[in-house]
């Protein structure tokens, strides 16, 4: 089995309710640690060290987070700004974190076809993305595409369902050992594997 | 003399005591124990007590008064004008229809008109104290059956007065109103002047009620003395008593108003908690001497009739009910609660009766055996409640449970704030600026006078006792804070809630290190030390007009903080140890000191690295 951990940042997570979907189907499934970041820190003074002992226990890392403004709300970015040390997650000592997977799960406003060269954002998510892949990267972990539920502003409760159903089932192919997470890799989205892939191993 | 009294209060209480808990225990109401310990004790069974049993019966008819007086003071006026429909709605119909029923059944069994009527009026009263006791005691007063049959029963207290001045009227031969025992200073004026004279003590009452009394009540809880402050609510209750009686009007009709009036008033817990066991121990005598005064002798003579009438008169105004219940659209089991609860005759009709009996409207022989189906309905009432409840409910309501269990729950606070000094006030204040309303509690009379000026919702009393607890509703709450600064008192008012109220979580306020050890002692999870927030915050300040930066001094305060609470802690765990406590103390101050000084001296950082690129730089040189 492999152990999940998603660090939740959602500043307003009362008023979210495509967030509460996703969050609620991840929850109670074995192996995954849910870690509410602004319920636990809510005057951003991060434990360092808990934070640190939660990643090496774990063999997968999620941001989970609404994509505001192009990134992640401040709280994630403390996170990743006073947990990821220098030479404990990068630098020359700095291998605590090597070939450990993470990615971002995230739910945006605007719709897939706005985040296009010719849409109104003019960059792909997995475009703006990029700083998260990077960090990953210095921290020599192996960065997946994302989980993404798009265009949330309209979404109708079907879509919701299938989209909270489909991270359910992310999550579910991830912790079992036996399936090979490299695959994952080929998919622009995570979202898409689901979907080429109906009956994944249990 | 005195060791008659004695004698008496011995048997009295003696039975009580030992008939309330066995019916309790045998799952029926408080009520049904009274009664039967009055049956007991009665000159039919046991022979302790005779024929003083009707003196008894006049002092114990106080403590109908004080139940009055208790349940307007749970009614604002507001909520008795949203109960205005139900009193004149239900109310009102069902003392007219069974009025006129029951006359014109007596009627055509041979009673002359005047005869069948006063019957008619007697029997179409409930027991106020009977109804009223065992909806409070089964937390039944806010559903709707509780509602409905207290506009019944209020409505039938208003009738007391026009009714008492119909009776003379219906005389056969013009007999002197003399009533021995309650004498009107009316009597000798004209009509006029006695009307106006019962419109002025109606306002009077209203008036002190509203100006006079709350000012009176605060006079004497400045003194600090407890008995005198019960004194002075058993004063309250006599007085207006009195008053009323002076008019003739009932003294339960008075002292309801005069609660009602009180009931926006901070000495509302105050109030119920000093009267509450008067009226319970007052009730209880009531309900005895009501037992002791069937006469078993009438049974023995002819039980057919008076067991057909006693079937016949409850099954009549049970029905009547029924369908005035129906056709005020009651749920068909909140229906059943109230008629089958109020299907007995009141205690009221033992007043009426022998008014009836004295003006010889009706025989002797006739008004014995009245008497005895009343007290016969009286006691059949808890035995019907009881067998509702346990059969005929279950069996109705199985699909509806969730809808009756809703509308039992009474508007409580879940939170309930003990001392409402600065510290407490700004807790609520913070809660109420986010939508959540608490009960709140305090001791000081002054400062309750303010706050209530100042629109909170404050009540008098003091915290420690279980019975104001009782009251401001700690069985139905979730948290009590205590925001008192006296540590003796927290600690007793810890070991009441934890005793009568399991349920609730603690969260307590804590002087300093020391009382906090003795709370953690206790057990307690949620302490709060004062000070230790604002000082700090102050000390942030400080270090700014320094030069130091306000980001980096704030979260070294918030890190400060943590460590103090961890230190905290591990003094505890060595605290009885004198010496290794010093030891261990200075080891703390010097571990704080560290902290802060290798946090802000060495570099101007914490003991992380965020945001510090020193290290890095020493790397690529």
């Amino acid at each position: 089995m492999r152990t999940i951990l998603i660090l939740f940042a959602h500043p307003r997570f009362e008023h979210s309710v495509v967030n509460r979907a996703l969050v609620d189907m991840a929850t109670g499934i074995p192996n995954v640690t849910l870690h509410d970041l602004y319920e636990q820190y809510p005057d951003y003074e991060i434990d360092i060290h808990l934070e640190q002992e939660l990643l090496l226990a774990h063999q997968v890392v999620i941001w989970h987070h609404p994509f505001y403004w192009y990134s992640c709300p401040p709280l994630l970015k403390q996170w990743i700004d006073v947990v990821l040390e220098y030479n404990w997650a990068y630098g020359t000592k700095g291998t605590h974190l090597s070939g450990k997977y993470i990615f971002n799960a995230i739910t945006t406003g605007g719709a897939l076809s706005a985040y296009q060269k010719e849409g109104r954002n003019h960059y792909t998510v997995n475009e703006l993305l990029a700083p998260f892949e990077q960090t990953a990267a210095l921290c020599m972990m192996e960065y997946l595409p994302p989980f993404a539920v798009q265009g949330t502003h309209r979404i109708t409760e079907t879509e919701l369902q299938d989209q909270a159903t489909a991270y359910k089932k992310l999550l579910t192919y991830i912790s079992n050992e036996k399936n090979d997470l490299e695959v994952l890799k080929e998919n622009t989205f995570l979202n898409d594997f689901l979907i080429k892939t109906p009956q994944h191993g249990q | 003399m005195g060791s008659d009294f004695l004698l008496q209060a011995l048997v009295y209480m003696g039975a009580a005591i030992l008939c309330v808990p066995l019916a309790k225990k045998l799952g029926m109401g408080s009520v049904l124990g009274y009664l039967v310990a009055g049956i007991l004790i009665g000159p039919f069974v046991l022979g302790f007590i005779g024929s003083e049993g009707d003196d008894i019966m006049h002092f114990a008819e106080f403590g109908v008064v004080m139940l009055l007086f208790l349940i307007g003071l749970d009614l604002t006026p507001s909520r008795l004008w949203e109960l205005r429909k139900t009193i004149l709605g239900t109310g009102m119909s069902q003392f007219l229809v069974t009025m006129i029923l029951v006359s014109t059944i007596a009627y055509f069994i041979g009673m002359n008109w005047q005869a069948s009527l006063a019957i008619g009026m007697s029997l179409a009263m409930s027991s106020t104290a009977i109804v009223l006791q065992s909806l409070k005691e089964t937390n039944q007063l806010n559903t709707v059956a509780g509602r409905n049959s207290f506009s019944v029963l209020l409505f039938q207290d208003i009738a007391v007065v026009p009714i008492l001045a119909i009776l003379p009227l219906l005389a056969f031969s013009p007999v002197e109103y003399t009533n021995g025992d309650e004498a009107s200073i009316l009597e000798w004026m004209p009509g006029w002047l006695q009307a106006l004279s019962v419109l002025g003590i109606i306002a009077a009452v209203l008036v002190l009620g509203r100006f006079v009394v709350p000012h009176f009540l605060k006079f004497v809880a400045r003194t600090g003395i407890r008995e005198l402050f019960t004194a002075a609510a058993l004063l309250l209750v006599v007085g207006i008593a009195f008053l009323m009686t002076l008019v003739s009007l009932s003294p339960a009709m008075g002292t309801f108003v005069a609660g009602v009036i009180l009931a926006n008033s901070s000495f509302r817990h105050e109030l119920e908690t000093d009267l509450e066991p008067f009226k319970g121990l007052l009730l209880g005598l009531f309900f005895m001497a009501v037992g002791a005064s069937i006469n078993f002798n009438l049974f023995v003579e002819n039980p057919m009739s008076i067991l057909g009438l006693t079937i016949g008169i409850v099954i009549l105004k049970a029905i009547i009910l029924l369908v005035i219940g129906k056709v005020m659209k009651l749920p068909a089991d909140q229906n059943l609660i109230m008629s089958l609860g109020l299907a007995q005759v009141g205690e009221f009709a033992f007043v009426t009766l022998t008014f009836t009996g004295q003006l010889r409207i009706i025989s002797p022989d006739e008004t014995g055996l009245l008497m005895a189906v009343i007290a016969t309905t009286m006691v059949a009432t808890p035995l019907l409640i009881l067998i509702n409840e346990k059969f005929i409910l279950p069996r109705l309501n199985k699909s509806k449970d969730d809808e009756r269990v809703a509308d039992s729950i009474d508007e409580k606070n879940k939170i309930i704030i003990a001392g409402f000094s600065g510290f407490g006030s700004t807790v609520g204040r913070f809660l109420r600026a986010n939508g959540v309303e608490a009960t709140i509690l305090d001791n000081d009379a002054d400062r309750v006078e303010l706050l209530r000026k100042m629109g909170f919702k404050v009540y008098f009393g003091d915290v420690t006792r279980y019975d104001l607890l009782h009251s401001a509703g700690a069985a139905d709450a979730d948290i009590l804070i205590s925001a008192i600064d006296d540590h003796p008192t927290n600690i007793k008012l810890i070991e009441t809630a934890r005793k009568h109220f399991p349920n609730l979580e603690l969260m307590i306020r804590a002087k300093n290190r020391y009382d906090a050890y003795e709370l953690m002692n206790l057990d307690i999870k949620e302490i709060y030390r004062e000070g230790i927030d604002v000082s700090l915050r102050m000390g942030v300040q400080v270090m700014k007009k320094l030069g130091y930066r306000s980001y980096t001094m704030h979260r070294s305060a918030l890190k400060f903080m943590k460590y103090d609470e961890q230190s905290m802690h591990e003094l505890y765990k060595v605290r009885h140890d004198e010496n290794k406590y010093i030891s261990a103390s200075r080891k703390q101050i010097a571990l704080q000191e560290d902290i802060l000084s290798n946090d802000t001296n060495q570099k101007p950082n914490l003991s992380d690295h965020a945001w510090d690129s020193e290290e890095l730089k020493k790397n690529t040189e």
